[in-house]
């Protein structure tokens, strides 16, 4: 806290040059995921452009940005210290692995539709039994702050490993084999990008002002009339019900998965990401997991020195910008309200024709 | 029916651990009126506006505002029936910017479900402008509307304390408690903080209480004042009775002020 206020001022003038760039970030991304898009597009003609390793990374990327953007609902939005984010990635894995695996025919749908509303159903019931879980944390720990909290959820995720370790259902440390392999480049793309966009929405609203009152200052947020318990287990709830969709999509991509697969260092993987990003910062946490996803793998020629380097990275990163690549600030929108102040002037002087309601960002 | 009081505590009492910081504290407060609670550090002035909204449960003692019990009642709720506060030690959101910190003051406005935040339905569009609509006028009466977008934290000390008042009267309180507002301000910044304070109370019709150690703006201001001692109660009446009585010039004002 202390070290934020020193550099604060210092901090204002390096977001005021980063303006210029800013401004340039999301069309540039968009216009990248979009080339991607039509790369990966390209197979149905024939054409393979990206192998399955770099399309396995890219899932994992969306995955992880699922993970990132939803931890820092908790920690850098609502600013509940939360370590416990594998946990309820497990919970959203277990569920849906089992489901996907001990779900038939359903009879009353015919077999091409159940096969593809299943996945997503499957999927939402993950997250919906992981928000419940969140729930369960978020209410007995609602008195808990700082490292107590941390405490308090790192005990949690360890809970939920212990439990998947010793249950007859999730079979123990062998895991669970043959998860029908559903996930894709699409569907995690799909997830991905409804999960940034409702996070994005949640927090530019009332709802998300008054999550970051209680990240500013709990009393004050009191007293103005921020029903505090409200916001924060609701700020678990949601950020575990994500969390548990990208544990859906990780286990219906790997195919297998094992309590390991989400002990303290998969929370941490996470917790990296959000705080290399800057807590609060949703564009740092997108950032923060894309690179973080790929830096391992462009590091592979090092070999044996690929995660000394990856480690070094992260300190010199957190020397030099220890509030993280972003801060709090997030990529500039100015683009696309010109372009949409622009489409309301053309729609102006041509009554009759309706403009879209584009709108979700 | 016109309510006779608009705030009425009843033998509020309160102790943590062997310390019996408010003891038989009894108010009566009319609409309109502009109260001042004075006493010397560690009397309990805080402690009683920290029970009048809801952060500490009174050990004793009942406390209705407006004809309905609140006693026991969270934080959030006795705001939302109007009663709004400043700190001591100014507790703005140090990091958002000055207009969210008066925004997130409307959090009853934001009457939108969590959907229309998620899909940015037309309800969401219209509550969200009228709410900036809202903070803006508020910033625009306090002189803070040209730094609608700086950090709060940022902010000069005396511009902090105006915009903790605009946030609190966002609430749209009835009942507005002030804990020590002219706290660090020079002369001049508290002359302007007694008109300002003078102009609220008939602009929004504010019933105000008020504590404060500048003397002269309590004797200015309040039409009544109260002394606390020790947590309780040793004087109650107007400025000129308060600055006469033996035992409040023993116990706080010493022989100085005439």
């Amino acid at each position: 806290m202390e070290t934020e206020k020193t550099t604060g001022l210092e901090s204002h003038t390096q977001a005021q040059t980063a303006e210029k760039w800013r401004k340039y970030l999301l069309p540039v991304g968009l216009l990248l995921l979009f080339l991607l898009n039509i790369l990966i597009f390209m197979e149905k003609f024939g054409f393979n452009f990206v192998n399955r390793y770099y399309k396995g990374i890219l899932i994992l990327t969306f995955i992880n940005i699922i993970l990132a953007v939803s931890l820092n609902l908790i920690n850098g939005i609502t600013g509940l210290f939360s370590i416990g984010h594998a946990g309820f990635m497990a919970v959203g894995a277990y569920v849906s692995a089992l489901l996907s695996i001990n779900m038939g025919e359903w009879g009353f749908l015919p077999p091409q539709i159940q096969s593809i509303i299943e996945f997503p159903l499957v999927l939402i019931l993950g997250g919906l039994a992981a928000a419940f879980a969140g729930l369960l944390i978020g209410v007995p720990t609602l008195r808990l702050r700082g490292d107590y909290l941390a405490i308090a959820t790192l005990g949690f995720g360890e809970i939920i490993r212990v439990v998947a370790l010793n249950l007859g259902i999730t079979r123990g440390a062998r895991g669970i084999p043959g998860i029908p392999n559903h996930t894709n480049f699409w569907w995690a793309q799909f997830f991905a990008v409804i999960t940034v966009v409702i996070i994005w929405n949640i927090v530019r609203s009332n709802h998300g002002r008054a999550m970051a009152a209680i990240r500013e200052d709990e009393m004050a947020a009191e007293a103005m009339g921020v029903n505090i318990t409200y916001y924060k287990v609701l700020s678990f709830t949601i950020g575990a019900f994500f969390a548990g969709l990208a544990g859906g999509l990780f286990a219906h991509y790997l195919s297998y998965i094992a309590p390991r697969s989400f002990d303290v260092l998969k929370t941490i993987e996470i917790l990296l990401m959000v705080v290399l990003g800057g807590l609060g910062s949703i564009t740092g946490s997108v950032i923060a997991a894309v690179v973080l996803t790929a830096l391992p793998e462009v590091l592979r020629f090092l070999q044996a020195y690929r995660m000394v380097i990856y480690a070094g990275t992260l300190v010199l990163l957190m020397i030099f910008r220890p509030q993280g690549l972003f801060g709090r600030a997030e990529v500039d929108l100015t683009v696309f309200q010109a372009l949409k102040s622009r489409a309301a002037e053309k729609t102006k002087s041509q009554p009759g024709e309706r403009g879209g309601n584009g709108d979700s960002a | 029916m016109v309510t006779v009081t608009l705030l009425k505590v009843e033998d509020l009492s309160i102790s943590f651990g062997g310390l019996r910081a408010v003891s038989g504290f009894n108010l009566d407060l009319k609409p309109g009126e502009l109260v001042g609670l004075i006493g010397p550090n560690g009397a309990g002035k805080t402690t009683v506006f920290n029970i009048l909204t809801g952060f500490y449960q009174p050990q004793e003692g009942r406390i209705f505002f407006d004809g309905t019990e609140i006693t026991g009642l969270g934080c959030h709720k006795i705001n939302r029936l109007g009663i709004g506060r400043t700190f001591q030690n100014i507790r703005l959101f140090n990091e958002l910017t000055v207009l969210e910190n008066v925004k997130i003051a409307y959090q009853y406005a934001g009457r939108y479900s969590w959907g229309d935040a998620i899909f940015r339905t037309r309800v969401f569009h219209r509550h969200e402008k009228e709410i900036t609509d809202w903070a803006l006028s508020r910033l625009d009466i306090f002189n803070l509307a040209g730094k609608a977008d700086e950090i709060a934290k940022n902010l000069p000390y005396g511009e902090q304390r105006r915009l903790e008042i605009a946030r609190a009267l966002a609430g749209r309180p009835r009942l507005l408690l002030l804990d020590e507002p002219a706290a660090g301000m020079n002369p001049q910044e508290t002359v302007e903080l007694l008109e300002l304070i003078r102009w609220l109370r008939q602009e929004f019709s504010l019933t105000i209480l008020l504590i404060e150690h500048d003397m002269s703006l309590v004797m200015k201001l309040c039409e009544r004042i109260l002394v606390l001692d020790y947590g309780m109660t040793i004087a109650e009446g107007s400025p000129e009775k308060i600055r006469n009585n033996p035992r409040v010039i023993e116990a706080y004002l010493g022989e100085e002020v005439s």
